[in-house]
């Protein structure tokens, strides 16, 4: 398995898949960075993982439910849940347009 | 007499006490709320500054302490990691994208401290988010090593470790994703637990990765992190990844000795560790254990975890930084800067770093590759320590390569932590629990290092039960031997 290089375009496109806003001096360091950890990473290619499961849950728990009801314990008040918000209006948060206006 | 006996208790400041020593003092009334909290402030207020430990401390502590009535832990001050959500104090991960964000309810694990008597003084430095094993990366700035301030205080619970190495709390609650409990116990000698994945729950804790991440107490001995674990322990309905096994007292096992435990010794063999400090603790340590009536072999490392081998922890490295940075990518893609925070450009270096490499190893074409072999090879690693715990009941290792690395040691590689907490990762991506003890300490720059024990999942009694014994019969932690 060959090791993945990156360039600072490859930076450019990550950025804009995960929304982090970056700037042309970073992209060259970012890149020089996820190719230094991605050659620690590639060395797992050398593993022998035939017929082996992936694990994501470690205490072998599957599909926990709970009720679908309600909790109001943990609910919180339009006020509190608006508290913490840069911008509100009548009770709503305010969010920057995203789909413009066919003129 | 009077003079005499203010004498004493100057030179026994209150806030050098244990936890165990702080509740039977309050129990049988030897000391007072008003004196214990007296002494806590005035040595926070001589060297917070100093040591950047705490980020925001409650004004209302010493009221709110003596408002609680018989409570297991009446009064206690308890110092708690910023990713905790406590209503009343700022939460900010410490990230410049949580700046002034109050959380609107509390953490499973903060209520139950607080169910149970304890009063949370303050919020404690960590590195932004929990990514990191130093605490520089907090953009509130670095917290100083309480040995030595020129170093580290390992992370990324780097503020709890100091502020109970520094008697700035009685105990205190940090988070380990691998290593970020154990670490900075061991860089600023005390003692942090990790439980197993489950045992604590992590409802309205900041998430970093989502598998692994494991509330756990930092105390100043053994038993002070029993008495912590006992409290914040066991199934918590609002996080469906915690058990609902009993979870046993302990504390009251926890003098039971290790006569006839079977203890691997693991690591030592590794070409990074030979001939260094760790490996000449660790060794010493394995013999403490045998004086003591334990069986000690040392399990040599292996590429494939052949019969009574342990697979070599360098491909945790990898498994780890996969899994990490695929689940903190995920977990971080909800900061929007809409509902609270700011906005995605306040993340920081290593917050950038972490998310954009995650949301690679998850996107399509490369998440075979990288995320699901990452898993794949943590089969492997569970399936090692499952053999291994048929034939030993715990596993002993350094916690850290080495000392503490001087100030500056983060920002020169960009897989700082993943490297430095090498000897955790395996332990922690099988969702094990694990303690480090200290076990050595350099005469010359103070410094500790930290013995790490680890048992099978759910097995917290066993590793509690080896890391009191160590502690009884060595020197190395000063508040356990008075």
């Amino acid at each position: 398995m060959k090791g993945t290089t990156f360039s600072a375009k490859d930076v450019t496109h990550i950025a804009a898949l995960a929304n982090i806003p970056v700037t042309a001096q970073e992209e060259q360091k970012l890149a020089d960075g996820f190719n230094t950890t991605l050659h620690v990473v590639d060395q797992l290619s050398a593993v022998n993982v035939d017929g082996v499961e992936p694990t994501s849950q470690v205490t072998g728990l599957e599909n926990v439910f709970r009720k679908d009801e309600v909790d109001g314990t943990r609910m919180l008040s339009q006020e509190e849940a608006l508290r913490n918000a840069p911008r509100t209006h009548n009770g709503f948060f305010v969010v920057d347009q995203v789909l413009e206006q066919k003129s | 007499m009077v003079s005499w006996l203010h004498e004493c208790l100057d030179y026994m400041k209150l806030n050098t006490l244990t936890l165990t020593e702080t509740i039977a003092k309050l129990r049988h009334k030897e000391i007072t709320l008003s004196d214990l909290y007296t002494d806590i402030h005035d040595e926070i207020a001589e060297k917070n500054g100093i040591l950047n430990a705490y980020l925001a401390l409650d004004d209302e502590a010493v009221r709110k302490a003596e408002a609680v009535k018989e409570l297991p832990l009446a009064g206690i001050p308890v110092a708690v990691k910023d990713n905790f959500l406590v209503p009343g104090l700022p939460t900010t991960a410490s990230s410049k994208v949580l700046d002034g964000f109050m959380p609107p309810y509390e953490s499973t694990v903060t209520e139950r401290l607080h169910k149970n008597g304890a009063i949370v003084v303050g919020k404690t430095n960590m590195d932004a988010w929990a990514h990191g094993s130093s605490t520089e990366t907090s953009d509130y700035g670095p917290t100083k090593n309480p040995r030595n301030l020129l170093y580290l205080p390992g992370g990324s619970s780097g503020g709890s470790a100091a502020a109970v190495a520094a008697d700035l709390c009685i105990a205190a609650i940090g988070s380990e994703t691998a290593g970020s409990v154990r670490q900075p116990a061991a860089w600023c000698g005390c003692v942090g637990l990790k439980p197993t994945y489950g045992r604590v729950s992590r409802w309205g804790v900041v998430a970093m990765g989502s598998s692994l991440d494991s509330p756990g107490p930092l105390g100043k001995t053994v038993t002070d992190c029993a008495v912590l674990l006992n409290v914040i322990a066991g199934r918590d309905p609002y996080d469906a990844t915690t058990s609902d096994r009993p979870v046993q007292d302990f504390v009251r096992g926890i003098s039971r000795g290790v006569k006839g435990m079977r203890i691997g010794m693991c690591y030592v063999d590794h070409p990074k560790l030979h001939s260094t400090p760790v490996d000449h603790a660790v060794r010493e340590a394995a013999d403490v254990f045998r004086k003591l009536g334990a069986a000690v072999d040392v399990v040599r490392l292996s590429e494939n975890g052949a019969p009574n081998t342990i697979v070599t922890p360098d491909y945790a490295i990898g498994v780890y930084t996969v899994v990490q940075r695929s689940e903190v990518s995920s977990n971080l893609a909800r900061y929007d800067g809409i509902r609270f925070g700011h906005p995605r450009s306040a993340f920081g270096e290593e917050a950038k770093r972490r998310i954009m490499l995650g949301t690679f190893t998850l996107s399509r074409g490369y998440a075979d590759r990288y995320y699901i072999r990452a898993q794949q090879v943590r089969s492997l690693y569970i399936r090692n320590f499952r053999k291994l715990f048929d034939q030993y009941d715990i596993l002993i290792s350094p916690t850290s390569p080495g000392y503490a690395l001087e100030h500056g040691a983060s920002a020169k590689s960009p897989m700082f932590g993943e490297l430095e907490d090498m000897l955790l990762e395996p332990s922690s991506i099988s969702g094990l629990p694990g303690i480090s003890v200290p076990c050595h300490r350099d005469i010359s720059t103070g410094l500790y290092l930290g013995l790490n024990i680890v048992a099978d999942q759910w097995q917290e009694e066993k590793i509690l039960q080896a890391a009191y014994a160590y502690e009884q019969a060595t020197e190395w932690n000063a508040w356990a031997k008075r």
